[in-house]
């Protein structure tokens, strides 16, 4: 390992990584639920606006980020007046641009789980004086696990791997928005391979390893996560 | 009197409910009717599973929904315990932790119902600590009556709880869901299509059909009105309430009276003095005008008196003659015979019913 290789981009895209599927979780909860049980016309125009991220190229959305986040724009405005800092090239912009882009890995599977979900036991919770927030948590979060399991994982390791959006919303600002795509392609930039193949690596394994647990977990569960 | 109001309508994609009932809430009572008639839907509207149901639902004079009002009770504060015809258990917790469920969300003042008892008699005890996987159906269903009973509901629904057993089965549930009932002084509304499962159960009768729950009131009665074959089909047939007055071993029968008069049955495992309700068949009901003179095989004659005759139905054989014999009694037969016999109300006659027709 050369001497000098800064791990601080991977510390700051795990902690981007975790903020961000922490968020994604809750918001994406009652998203997934209404999704899922919801008859009303709107729902197909949600659900490709939730999927678009998925087939949109990083920097069309990293582009339309950039104007809403700016300092003009219609979140980065009342920000500056609010908080006296910029969304933009900040860790925080980051974040909310992270939710986005990640938001289909995470709503999708969740989704999925609510909707697989036999409707019998809820039935019963509720003839059981369970309200329906109570029986949410005591009979779905339970018997949806796998989803969750699934959806944190997938949520986790496609925000870890972002680099269109981050290069367009929060350029390279060590400690505050150089996470570790954008340090690689730096030391790529820079001619600097030793470290590039360092952070790609640990990158790579990391990445299996979350994924060879999750399926290994899955096979002894029998049940498919992904 | 505590009642339980129910006049409800509900459209669903073709089908239509019209409820429009009044009948008392204690004791058991069965819905009876054909699959697909609207049972159940009818307990899901009771339930508050059904949140486009509109009209009145009352119970112990507590408005659980009125459509001009506006009052809709959420089902998690209705206080019912509801029975599905599948088990329905949580199958993340433990039998213990599916039997408390409905407990620990009960408050303190209306918990009345004594867990050991409850257990006791669903014979549960020796699963508490497993999950419901490793339950056979049966024991599931077991459960989930628990879990139900455990909730303290003021009104047990229960769709077709036997409907996914096989009969040793439901003979075995079948005397628990009695008991509940009559120790645990919870009103019971139970559907079914099983008119040997309402026999045995039922104080009162609702009757339904193509959607329609119209007919109601106590199960004698109902089963002893003429005119009530399109609901109850082959069933129709007056329910008499009888005891056993000696057993006959050697020709394997046993000998009730009611009213005086007495019946023979093929052999029952019941006590001497034991009371038995007994479904007579009309179409095993065969009526003559004077007492054969020479012996006969059919062992069961009975007096009685004619009370009122069905309509003649044209393009079918066959009419209702409701007799009393001490209680009513319906019998079958054809239009042809009706004519030869000349029968009127109040004329005597004589009702031959086949001992093997007992149910």
């Amino acid at each position: 390992m050369p001497t000098e290789l800064d791990l601080a981009p991977l510390w700051l895209s795990l902690q981007l990584a975790s903020v961000t599927t922490v968020l994604l979780l809750l918001f994406a909860t009652p998203l997934a639920w209404w999704l899922a049980n919801t008859r009303a016309r709107g729902r197909a125009v949600i659900e490709a606006m939730v999927a678009l991220p998925l087939v949109l190229p990083p920097t069309v959305l990293g582009f339309y980020l950039l104007l809403v986040l700016g300092p003009h724009g219609a979140l980065g405005a009342p920000w500056l007046q609010l908080t006296d800092t910029t969304l933009t090239f900040t860790f925080t912009g980051l974040v909310i641009a992270s939710l986005l882009y990640s938001l289909p890995f995470v709503v999708q599977p969740l989704q999925n789980a609510f909707e697989a979900l036999d409707r019998k036991p809820l039935e019963a919770a509720w003839c059981l004086r369970a309200s329906p927030l109570d029986s949410f948590f005591s009979v779905v979060l339970p018997q949806a696990m796998r989803g969750y399991l699934t959806a944190a994982v997938l949520g986790f390791t496609h925000t870890l791997g972002e680099f269109g959006v981050v290069l367009m919303v929060g350029g390279n600002i060590p400690g505050e928005t150089r996470v570790i795509s954008i340090a690689i392609y730096d030391h790529v930039e820079t001619l600097d391979y030793a470290s590039a193949h360092w952070l790609a690596g640990i990158l790579l394994v990391f990445t299996f390893i979350v994924l060879l647990v999750v399926y290994a977990l899955d096979r002894h569960a029998r049940v498919r996560v992904i | 009197m505590t009642r339980l109001i129910a006049q409800c309508d509900l459209k669903h994609s073709g089908f239509r409910l019209h409820a429009r009932l009044d009948i008392p809430a204690q004791g058991i009572t069965a819905v009876f009717g054909r699959s697909g008639s609207g049972k159940t839907t009818l307990l899901r509207c009771l339930a508050g599973l059904e949140r486009s149901a509109t009209g009145l639902i009352s119970v112990n004079n507590k408005v659980w929904q009125e459509s001009s009002t506006g009052i809709f009770i959420p089902v998690h504060q209705r206080a019912v315990g509801m029975v599905f015809q599948q088990p329905c258990l949580f199958s993340h917790m433990t039998v213990r932790a599916n039997l408390n469920y409905g407990l620990t969300r009960t408050p303190l003042a209306e918990r009345r119902m004594p867990w050991d008892q409850v257990i006791e008699i669903l014979g549960i005890g020796a699963l508490l600590e497993r999950y419901p996987q490793h339950l056979s159906l049966g024991e599931q269903q077991r459960v989930s009556i628990g879990r139900a009973v455990l909730s303290n509901p003021c009104l047990l629904l229960m769709d077709e709880p036997l409907a996914s057993l096989d009969a040793p089965r439901k003979d075995e549930i079948l005397p628990f869901i009695k008991r509940l009932n009559r120790e645990m002084n919870i009103p019971v509304v139970y559907v079914s299509h099983s008119v040997q499962e309402i026999v045995q159960l039922a104080d009162t009768l609702v009757l339904v059909h193509e959607g329609q729950a119209t007919v109601a009131g106590p199960i004698h009665e109902i089963f002893s009105r003429l005119g009530l074959h399109e609901y109850l089909g082959e069933a129709t047939g007056a329910i008499i309430d009888a005891h056993v007055i000696a057993h006959e071993a050697e020709f394997d029968l046993t000998c009730l009276e009611f009213h005086g008069r007495r019946l023979y049955v093929p052999r029952q495992s019941l006590n001497v003095g034991d009371a038995v309700r007994v479904h007579i068949l009309s179409r095993n009901v065969s009526l003559s005008l004077a007492p054969p003179q020479a012996p006969t095989s059919v062992l069961n004659i009975i007096e009685a008196r004619v009370v009122e005759i069905g309509a003649a139905v044209p393009g079918k054989p066959a009419v209702e003659v409701k007799l009393d014999a001490g209680c009513p009694i319906l019998a079958t037969i054809t239009r042809k015979s009706l004519h030869a016999l000349a029968l009127s109300p109040g004329q005597c006659v004589y009702a031959s019913i086949k001992a093997a027709s007992l149910q």
